[in-house]
């Protein structure tokens, strides 16, 4: 570490601002292209997507530039341990926000099992609930036939899920090998098996390609298909979008790696994106748990 | 608008606070500084506990705010120029967490008993189900006593007239349609005693036996709150929630209630009114509605267009005007003025359908609204905001249109 | 490039601000962000107060005179949203990178660009929401803005919410994406950057209170999220979360939303325990009381608001044990709170007490925010909360804990702070008007709510029954005497910008205590670079 002085950039830095502006076009977009895709009648028009990818490829460039001038500061020298350990912390704070956000579909999840879907059936104070409004509803779980009567097919677990599970767990531990290879320094190893969780990130996203291509068309387990189709495609595709992003940072991290960016006591990035691909798998266990198995 | 002269303000707010006892039911003539004590039992349990915790916490109050006194008088600088150096003090600290738990305790077991009371709807011997609906209430009356196929059902409108509500200066935003010179001179309308709380068909209770009410909702979530029942529950749509009053005997008069739930425009205007009568005349009502609900709708012609006119203004201000505006306006719903819908005859048949069936936000009025009235608000819709297309729809027209 | 910028800046002068537009839109330092997000609070907290006056015009009479019930449902949604997202929060976290930094002895905040990114979403989300409000106002055919409450209910605001509810959506995610990283650079300097030898158990309340609204942050921000994110998905996407016919639940919405909310009062307020817990010991000249209790009870404030966010809904037919079991841990929360109240009175307790303007503040938030937290209490006990919800009694609890609680500290800590952030006392003349002109205006504004609560008023009601009209004239009248009197704090903050008025030593208020007090009126640009050494 070259300096004792915790880095402030002191010329400011553009990127928030102009990151605020991408953020903003992405909003505005993504709300007009919504509009205009589902009520054309009161919205003519097509530009919000042209808006909304806008917004985000402002974003997109953004962070570029944004992570470009954080990286040369850390190969410049600027960046101390103490600067580490902010980032570091900051990195888990992030993570823990995105326990969060799970947190809140796991809740609706659970509160849906066990509370609604029992008393829309009449079980505790909600007897007349279920005499009045839904008589011919069944409480069950997965719920694959609606109170106003939709009929789906609920998603078995021990096929194409567990493969998927497999695949991620098989990552996660190609990418610790990969971390044992960036501590001992052999950086062809890491390379390799760092290109190895990439791939294997790729498979997964693939095969829930294939799944959801599988319950749209044969099982009409849809969006539309009442709470449990609801709850699924809201875990699993909010899990697979961290997925993306989680491959698309270590594609990033491994590009620096090429590069040589990292060392042993200098790896904060590429300790960002490790321990995010770890809490996505997580995540993934507990879905595969709660929502594919029981 | 006149506003009243300050003084008279003053005076009126005074008379508030002195008024300690008035006649209970007539709550618009008592604007009261605490909670209604209510009709039943239960509610004025739930009004002494009130009372309880209020002094209770009042007291609590007065000590902390008390001593924050005595230290801003005695402890001033002018007074103590050399403060006291402690900032600790176990015992102190531990008292003060314990005794407000002992505090809380006390409080929690009478709460637990009288919310034991209230969740129990056990035991009633009318049921009625109690249906939200953007802004009315539909009362359906399930079983009562022996009888478990009443099968009465009504809706209660708000019955102040629109009129007495005045039009605001800034109709629809903040940039006026009409201007506040429009206004300018025109004193506020009179305001009937009970504004706001009157409804054309209260909803009608015996008193004396155990009334348990299904609350649940058409659209979005409402509130069924009459404070004289001692408490309120929520209509949520899809769902049923309970809730029960006995109104002792001797207690007949009429209550009024309000939807406390934000629901949308008119949330304001969908009151409760309810008319608590003894069992005898319950009985007798009921017969009646029955009676009425069984017999043929009543489908005489109209004599001329200001006959179904002046009957459709009625009808129109009570169910239309929230959303489609007192002069036709628009607003949540279509606009009526000049509308090519509304003056053109080859719409007269889906205007009907849109009546009698609904459409998309716009709700089904075939529950709430006889053929009669369907035909004499179609015919004002498309006679009245300049319109004037001429179409006479008549009672028979709507009737056959409904049954096929 | 690289090496050649780096060492260029290691060389360069660090007490000079730059200056231009650049300083504030690529601004990288805590004194300027913080500077930023209290006048974005103030422009926020004055435009909220704008709706509420348009409210209290309308409720002046019964009847309605000025503007429709939907427009009117449109102020009282925006006025919550704006006050709540834009005035109080962003506030506080002014006054956390303004002050934190200073207390502990770090140079800056810990991510300095994540930091200024952090402020300059907000005023991008804010121009969604108040743009569609301005829409609603004067566009053609008045397009409704939100007018859902600002607790947005489903099915009101999926089936039923308006176009704009979309903007509305997409402005949440962002406000929640600015507190999210706004709370991560809190809680980083705090645990990294403290000076060497502050201790935890050192560090100013102040600091503390921040640390733990950090956390509560981070916690339920997300939450929020994911409730906007169910309410556009079953808007647009087919989605039945809130729908019983799909098998959902509208109360579904509703824990989800106040499992961020009740934690989201919390975040409203823990700072200004800190404030006050900063302001009480100086013009007390005495040490703060019970220290240590102080923390743990924050903390356990905190746990608890975990646990009882349904005391927001006992009326939607929860089921008994549920019920009870959320009444009970509500009360409790009296415990910690209670012992907060009784340390400040012992901290007073035998001091030398002076009554300057932060200090006037600060008493008049002991006071008012305990009657705001003794009504909180009868709410929780759930018999008769029956009656008070949704009531105006509800309306008269949240102002009292909310703008005699949290508005009246951040006023306390402006005075307090601002000879430090401009140099020069703030004006006494004008202080003192603005003091108590507010503290009769506000009581004027709330105390009567508690009254027409009881009475019978439903809140969020744009006309009403005759008997409420006299309480209801006292309210509106005391509502513009407030909203007028906040315009004397726009000339004390002015001045104060515009450096006029006496100048400020290091430590104006003589007993205040803190790493703060020992750098320059006003704090030099950087300050702290090399960290101070603490005893």
């Amino acid at each position: 570490m070259a300096t004792d002085k915790y880095y402030i950039p002191e010329h400011g830095s553009p990127w928030p601002v102009v990151a605020s502006v991408g953020l903003f076009t992405t909003a505005f977009g993504a709300a007009e292209f919504i509009h205009q895709s589902f009520n054309p009648d009161s919205y003519p028009g097509a530009w919000g997507k042209f808006v909304f990818m806008a917004g985000l490829a402002i974003l997109l460039v953004t962070v570029t530039l944004w992570w470009r001038d954080t990286i040369r500061e850390s190969v410049g020298g600027l960046h101390n341990r103490v600067l580490g350990g902010s980032y570091r912390q900051g990195m888990m704070w992030f993570i823990f926000s995105e326990v969060m956000f799970f947190g809140a579909f796991f809740g609706a999840l659970f509160y849906t099992r066990w509370l609604i879907v029992p008393w829309l059936g009449g079980a505790g104070n909600n007897a007349m609930t279920h005499e009045l409004l839904w008589p011919n509803f069944q409480s069950m779980w997965p719920l694959v036939m609606t109170p106003d009567g939709r009929a789906t097919q609920a998603m078995e677990a021990w096929g194409l899920p567990a493969l998927n599970t497999a695949v991620l767990l098989t990552s996660s531990v190609t990418l610790t090998i990969g971390h044992h290879a960036l501590i001992e320094g052999k950086r062809g190893r890491l390379i390799f098996f760092q290109f190895l969780t990439v791939l294997l990130g790729i498979s997964f996203l693939s095969l829930q390609a294939v799944e959801y291509h599988h319950a749209y068309t044969e099982m009409g387990l849809t969006l539309h298909a009442g709470i449990y189709g609801s709850l699924f495609f809201m875990l699993t595709g909010f899990h697979g979008a961290h997925v993306t992003i989680g491959t698309i940072f270590l594609i990033i991290t491994l590009t620096r790696v090429i590069r040589g960016h990292f060392s042993a006591d200098n790896c904060f990035a590429w300790e960002a994106s490790a321990w995010y691909w770890h809490f996505v798998d997580v995540v993934w266990l507990f879905l595969f748990v709660c929502v594919y198995w029981l | 608008m006149q506003l009243t002269p300050l003084y008279r303000r003053a005076a009126g707010l005074l008379s508030v606070i002195m008024a300690t006892t008035a006649n209970a039911s007539d709550w618009a003539t008592r604007s009261d500084l605490d909670l209604r004590p209510g009709v039943t039992q239960v509610s004025q349990e739930v009004h002494d506990l009130h009372t309880t915790i209020l002094w209770i916490v009042t007291a609590i109050g007065l000590l902390v705010f008390g001593l924050i006194l005595v230290a801003m008088i005695r402890h001033r600088r002018s007074r103590r120029p050399n403060p006291s150096t402690f900032h600790e003090n176990i015992v102190l600290e531990l008292l003060w967490t314990i005794v407000p738990f002992i505090i809380l305790i006390a409080m929690a077991v009478p709460a637990t008993l009288v919310l034991f009371q209230l969740e129990d709807s056990s035991g009633s011997e009318l049921t009625v189900k109690v249906t939200g609906s953007r802004w009315k209430w539909n009362y359906e009356y399930l079983t009562y006593k022996d009888d478990n196929q009443v099968n009465l059902s009504f809706y209660s409108n708000i019955a102040t007239p629109v009129e007495q509500r005045e039009t605001p200066v800034f109709s629809a935003g903040l940039f006026p349609y009409g201007t506040a010179s429009d206004r300018g001179g025109q004193p506020a309308p009179k305001k009937d005693h009970n504004y706001n709380l009157e409804v054309d068909k209260p909803l009608v209770l015996p008193s004396g036996i155990k009334v348990r009410f299904l609350i649940t909702s058409d659209d979005v979530i409402h509130s069924f709150w009459v404070p004289d029942f001692g408490g309120k529950k929520d209509a949520i749509p899809g769902y049923v929630n309970e809730m029960w009053a006995k109104i002792p005997e001797g207690k007949e008069d009429t209550y009024y209630g309000q939807c406390t739930e934000l629901c949308g425009k008119g949330h304001a205007f969908m009151p409760i009114e309810v008319k608590v009568v003894s069992q005898d005349k319950f009985d007798t009502w009921l017969a009646d509605e029955k009676a009425k609900a069984a017999a043929a709708p009543d489908l005489t012609p109209f004599a001329d267009l200001k006959e179904a006119m002046d009957a459709g203004e009625g009808v129109y201000k009570a169910n239309c005007a929230l959303c489609h505006g007192n002069n036709g306006e628009g607003g949540i719903g279509l606009k009526f003025a000049g509308s090519e819908f509304m003056t053109d005859a080859k719409h007269l048949p889906e205007h009907i359908d849109t009546l009698i069936n609904g459409r998309n936000a716009m709700p089904s009025f075939k529950a709430q609204l006889s053929p009669r009235d369907i035909a004499a608000v179609v015919t004002y819709e498309r006679n009245a905001f300049g319109n004037d297309s001429g179409d006479l729809v008549q009672p028979a027209d709507v009737n056959d249109h409904e049954s096929q | 490039m690289t090496t050649a910028t780096a060492t260029h800046d290691a060389h360069h002068d660090h007490h000079h601000a730059p200056s231009g537009l650049k300083r504030w839109l690529f601004s990288t330092n805590h004194k300027d962000i913080g500077t930023m997000y209290l006048w974005f609070s103030f422009a926020m907290f004055m435009t909220g107060g704008f709706m509420a006056m348009v409210i209290r015009a309308e409720l002046l009479e019964p009847g309605m005179q000025f503007v429709d019930p939907e427009f009117f449902n449109q102020m009282t949604t925006v006025h919550g949203l704006v006050m709540v997202f834009g005035a109080v929060m962003p506030a506080f976290v002014g006054l956390a990178n303004w002050m934190i930094p200073l207390m502990v002895g770090a140079p800056d905040m810990a991510l300095p660009r994540m930091n200024n990114w952090s402020f300059w979403i907000l005023p991008f989300a804010f121009t969604l929401l108040i743009g569609s409000v301005l829409m609603s106002a004067f566009a053609p055919g008045h397009p409704a803005a939100p007018d859902f409450g600002w607790t947005f209910y489903a099915p009101l605001s999926t089936t039923y919410g308006p176009d704009s509810t979309d903007l509305f959506v997409f402005s949440v995610h962002m406000m929640g994406i600015s507190s999210i990283m706004g709370a991560i650079n809190v809680i980083v300097t705090v645990l990294n950057l403290r000076a060497p030898g502050m201790t935890l158990m050192k560090m100013p309340l102040f600091v503390w209170t921040w640390l733990i609204t950090a956390f509560l942050l981070i916690a339920v921000m997300p939450v929020l999220a994911g409730a906007v994110t169910m309410v556009l998905m079953d808007r647009h996407f087919g989605t039945s979360f809130f729908d019983a016919a799909g098998g959902g639940d509208p109360v579904l919405f509703q824990h989800v939303f106040w499992f961020f909310g009740h934690p989201e009062v919390y975040i409203m307020i823990l700072p200004s325990f800190g404030i006050v817990s900063a302001i009480l010991p100086t013009f007390s000249r005495k040490p703060l009381f019970g220290y240590a209790s102080m923390v743990y009870a924050t903390a356990s404030i905190a746990l608890l608001s975990f646990v009882v966010w349904a005391h927001h809904m006992f009326t939607v037919g929860l089921p008994l044990a549920g019920t009870l079991f959320f009444m009970y841990m509500t009360m409790l929360i009296s415990v910690p709170t209670g012992v907060k109240v009784f340390n400040w009175v012992a901290t007073m307790w035998r001091g030398s007490l002076t009554f300057e303007l932060p200090m006037k503040w600060a008493i008049a938030f002991v006071v008012l925010f305990t009657c705001g937290g003794l009504s909180g209490l009868m709410l929780a006990i759930t018999p008769v909360d029956f009656q008070y919800h949704d009531t105006y009694f509800v309306v008269a609890h949240f102002h009292y804990v909310l703008v005699t609680g949290a508005i009246f500290s951040i006023f306390a800590a402006a005075y307090y702070w601002l000879p430090k952030w401009s140099g020069v006392m703030p004006s006494k003349l004008l202080g003192e008007l603005h003091f108590w002109s507010s503290l009769i205006s506000a009581n004027l504004l709330f105390f009567p709510m508690h009254f027409v609560g009881l009475a019978g008023m439903p809140r969020r009601y744009a006309d009403y029954a005759l008997q409420f009209a006299d309480y209801n004239f006292w309210i509106s009248i005391g509502g513009f005497w407030f909203g007028l009197s906040q315009l004397l704090f726009v000339a004390v903050a002015v001045r104060c910008a515009m450096k006029k008025g006496e100048k400020a030593p290091a430590n104006p208020w003589g007993a205040a205590d803190g790493l703060e007090w020992e750098v320059p009126s006003p704090a030099p640009f950087h300050t702290h670079e090399t960290p101070p050494l603490i005893k």
